[in-house]
């Protein structure tokens, strides 16, 4: 299991390069880069904590505390795509409003050059 | 009779470079004092120019929106216009112009904020078997939600007066809109009035609803009735509370 949770610090240490990367080459804004740096970071520290992990463990009836790191990193990374399919949501309905509000300045200020 | 200053023919159009032309002309041959809107959905053919050598005004979307976004923008610029009612027309063809003044009577002869075409004759009975037993259970999921039965509930060829209007201005589904929107207008306890129409099969293209997309068509529109009657119960509940504490 020793080796299990260094994998997972490794799967950490990694997100966290890509996400660093991504924001390098502006493919993803600061703002939005800040739950996966959060994740990356508590998945390096937590993967690193082997007796809080076997504290926790040992609270919650589990066998092993690399299954504390995986069940955190599935509520975790649940929760950002959650937040990220609301900022994707609220984008797009952003982004029709707006295609429709531009199509519909252009066509009166055609209208009014008698263009339309 | 059809008011020239307060109606306008409303016809959405994604790369219907074939059939646009047609389309707008029989609808300006038939009804020669109504505007004729055309809202291109961001085709990447001639639908545009061939919509504006017609005679059509054309509202021209910088990018694909999908059908409801599209219908939704055309809606939003004839409320701001000011007309008081709007009929649309599919750019495909399938829908006769000639029956414009039919359901325009039926709008203003019975007070409903919607008219809707109802297809029948031979175009509407070839159609493939799925679709008609998609339509038909729609039917029957709309029945209890609408409290009376509606008889072609994904038609396209509708007309709204300017009550109608104003909603769909502002909150209108952006994909597959036909079903959500006739549970819309029950959130609102609007109304609609069902007309028969002859249908007619496309003069060009194709339709966009493959079988896979149909699949997704029904789950997407299952939901967006579900949401909607999620909504319609909170608007009842708030009703509720606010008569409780009129009392």
């Amino acid at each position: 299991m020793i080796e299990l949770l260094d994998i997972l610090t490794v799967l950490g240490v990694v997100l966290l390069l890509v996400v660093l990367r991504a924001i390098r080459r502006e493919h993803i804004r600061v703002e939005h880069s800040v739950s996966w740096l959060a994740a990356a970071a508590a998945l390096i520290a937590l993967s690193r904590s082997g007796a809080l992990l076997e504290e926790a463990a040992r609270r919650v009836g589990a066998g092993e505390p690399a299954l504390i790191l995986l069940m955190l990193i599935l509520i975790v990374f649940l929760g950002v795509f959650y937040r990220f399919s609301r900022i994707v949501s609220e984008l797009k309905d952003m982004n029709i409003t707006l295609t429709q509000r531009v199509a519909i300045l252009e066509f009166l200020l055609k209208e009014k050059n008698g263009q339309a | 009779m059809v008011n020239s200053g307060r109606t306008l023919i409303l016809i959405p159009a994604f790369n219907e470079e074939a059939a646009i032309g047609a389309v707008v002309r029989e609808a300006r041959g038939h009804l020669p004092d109504l505007p004729v809107l055309v809202v291109d959905d961001g085709s990447a053919d001639g639908t545009v120019a061939a919509a504006r050598a017609a005679g059509a005004r054309v509202l021209s979307l910088p990018c694909h929106l999908g059908l409801g976004g599209c219908v939704q923008a055309g809606y939003k610029l004839a409320f701001e216009l000011g007309y008081e009612e709007v009929v649309r027309i599919d750019g495909d063809g399938q829908h006769d112009p000639r029956y414009i003044p039919q359901l325009l009577e039926a709008l203003r002869r019975t007070g409903c904020e919607m008219a809707i075409g109802v297809r029948a004759g031979a175009a509407a009975r070839g159609s493939t078997l799925a679709r008609r037993i998609g339509i038909q259970c729609f039917r029957l999921l709309l029945r209890p939600i609408l409290g009376r039965p509606v008889t072609d509930p994904t038609s396209g060829f509708v007309a709204v007066n300017r009550r109608a209007l104003e909603v769909f201005a502002r909150s209108f589904p952006l994909e597959y809109p036909e079903i959500e929107t006739l549970v819309v207008l029950q959130r609102r306890r609007f109304r609609f009035v069902e007309v028969p129409v002859p249908a007619r099969p496309r003069m060009a293209g194709q339709s966009t609803i493959t079988p896979l997309r149909s699949v997704y068509y029904v789950v997407h529109v299952l939901l967006g009735v579900f949401v909607n009657i999620l909504r319609l119960d909170a608007r009842r509940a708030a009703r509720a509370v606010g008569e409780r504490l009129d009392d």
